[in-house]
């Protein structure tokens, strides 16, 4: 790694914490440190509700962190991350638009010509594998491919900053891998910094450089980060065949496995004590 | 059921409700008419009368009239109803200050409203359009106000990630959002408007549908009153329709655009 250059996206020691409505206060995430350097892919795993969605979130600018600090590209974050596309974990398409309207609008406000907008969403739509359905409307749309053309929003205007939340949840596993491909080959292509959330380890280990793994909240923290140095370029169903892939894959579970029985057990807890 | 099965039974249920109007109205059951005709009318007459009226032509100025106070009220009401729900959803210490008074107005009911607008405005077509406005008015505010204040969340979150900024989140979140409420509540304010109208002509006025009804009624001719509301509701009808087909390009986009919230 270039150390020269400064990390696209570094937290330091982050706490971030809620207002509960009985004026309790609920720490979600407790000290993050994590940092992705250029051109890095990092994806994050870690048990339901242990504050994934909300280290993106952070690393946005849409939340500020009670305490630590958030640098990108070496600058202290204020306000939202302008360099940063954000595919969020719920449904963020704008139901009145069209498919190709919401690939477009990214552009458009940037004050591109509508009819040259028009055509270059309309390319991404067909990337995506969505080229015959631009007039659609989002409720039209499966989950799966409103999934896609959330990814081709956020990519049309050339972040250098990759968030992405579950961005594979709602497909089915052919399609996850396609997708998946089709991702690894996108940023190959220019290599942005990618800061990529799942539930799926496997899927974590096909894609990304580095894996770091969370405990179950409250007061998650970052337990293990792992260097994922199978070659590159990857296929993602071929990937899985090799050693290396299971032997890591042992060793990050290993870790998470108790994690995720940790984060379970307290979440039904939870809803017993209510 | 088949659609030429259920026109059918709707056909009938007409036929039956109207037979049994001009039987009771014209035959003597046991000596006595069941429907006065000085209280009842009977369907012939009533058909008779809508066809003079036409025949004549004397109906196409008072359905005018109404329909172009319609018209106002529901332009009016409408814009301001858009107007002051945008500013208050974005301003909400306004709403705060303005609140137990925009109930107040709402909780009043309006025709007690006419005969002040008849003393501010006279007896033209402007106090009907002035009771329409304060129909129509509420119900698009409460809607617009409900549609800013509950875009989703992340939509606006993904807008302000996309680039947007206060003026482009305005045109490309909020107000497609408002509208979108505003037009599921057209029909209750489109039928508002022509409340608004009818009402005010019934309670004073020189001309249209409402002033027509009031008429006959003036002189005990219950035919008229009957057909007075059967163009009335005709009247509605096809108004409705229209707002139906408007709603079904506007709404487009919305999953089961045709049912209506407000
Ligand atoms: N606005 C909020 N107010 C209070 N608590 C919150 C709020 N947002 C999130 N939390 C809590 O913070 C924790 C972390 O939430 P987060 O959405 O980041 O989880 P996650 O890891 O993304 O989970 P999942 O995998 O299910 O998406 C959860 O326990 C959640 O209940
Ligand atoms: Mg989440």
């Amino acid at each position: 790694m270039d150390t020269a250059q400064p990390n696209a996206v570094a937290l330091d020691d982050a706490t971030v914490a809620f207002r509960l409505a009985d004026a309790r206060v609920y720490t979600a995430v407790e000290k993050a440190k994590l940092a992705v350097a250029h051109g890095e892919f990092v994806a994050i795993v870690g048990p339901t509700g242990c504050g994934k969605s909300t280290l993106l979130n952070v690393a946005a600018g849409l939340l500020k962190p009670a305490s630590g600090s958030v640098r990108i590209f070496g600058q202290p974050l204020t306000g939202l991350n302008r360099d940063a596309g954000y595919l969020f974990q719920a449904d963020a398409l704008f139901p009145w638009k069209t498919a190709v309207d919401n690939v477009a609008i990214g552009l458009e406000i940037k004050g591109a010509p509508r009819e040259q907008a028009l055509q270059r969403a309309q390319g991404w739509l067909t990337s995506v594998g969505l080229g015959a359905f631009g007039n659609r409307y989002p409720h039209m749309l499966s989950g799966g491919q409103r999934k896609r053309v959330g990814l081709a929003q956020v990519l049309i205007r050339d972040p250098k900053i990759l968030l992405m939340d579950e961005p594979f949840g709602p497909l089915d596993a052919q399609t996850r891998q396609i997708m998946g491909n089709l991702l690894l080959e996108l940023w190959n292509a220019d290599r942005k910094a990618v800061l990529f959330v799942t539930h799926d380890l496997e899927e974590a280990i096909a894609l990304a450089d580095r894996v770091v793994i969370m405990s179950a909240g409250p007061s998650a923290r970052i337990i293990g980060d792992w260097r994922v140095s199978l070659p590159r370029p990857r296929d993602i169903s071929e990937v899985r065949m090799e050693k290396d892939f299971h032997e890591l894959h042992r060793e990050i579970w290993s870790v998470l496995k108790d994690e995720v029985m940790k984060g379970y057990a307290q979440s039904s807890q939870a809803a017993e004590a209510v | 059921m088949r659609r030429s099965t259920l026109l059918a039974l709707q056909v009938l249920v007409a036929v039956v409700v109207l037979g049994l109007w001009q039987f009771f109205a014209t035959v003597p059951v046991f000596e006595r008419m069941v429907l006065p005709p000085f209280f009842f009318s009977n369907p012939v007459d009533v058909f008779s009368q809508i066809v003079a009226w036409f025949q004549s032509g004397v109906i196409w100025k008072h359905l005018v009239i109404t329909l172009w106070e319609s018209i106002l009220a529901f332009a009016i009401g409408s814009l301001g109803g858009v107007m002051v729900g945008f500013w208050f959803a974005r301003q909400p210490r306004v709403a705060a200050v303005f609140d137990p008074y925009v109930k107040m107005v709402n909780a009043l009911p309006r025709v007690v409203l006419a005969p002040i607008f008849t003393l501010w405005l006279g007896l033209g077509i402007w106090s009907k359009v002035a009771l329409g406005v304060t129909l129509v008015f509420f119900i698009v505010f409460f809607n617009v106000y409900q549609g800013v204040k509950e875009v989703s969340t992340t939509v606006l979150d993904n807008g302000r990630m996309l680039g947007m900024s206060e003026r482009q989140l305005m045109r490309h979140v909020y107000w497609p959002s408002a509208l979108s409420w505003m037009f599921s509540s057209l029909h209750t304010s489109v039928g508002f408007a022509v409340v608004g109208a009818a009402v005010g002509e019934y309670l004073g006025s020189a001309a249209g549908l409402g002033y027509l009804i009031q008429q006959a009624e003036g002189v005990f001719d219950v035919s008229g009153v009957f057909a007075g509301m059967f163009v009335l509701s005709a009247f509605v009808i096809l108004i409705d329709m229209g707002v139906t087909l408007v709603e079904r390009r506007l709404l487009i986009w919305r999953p089961a655009a045709a049912d209506g919230r407000g």
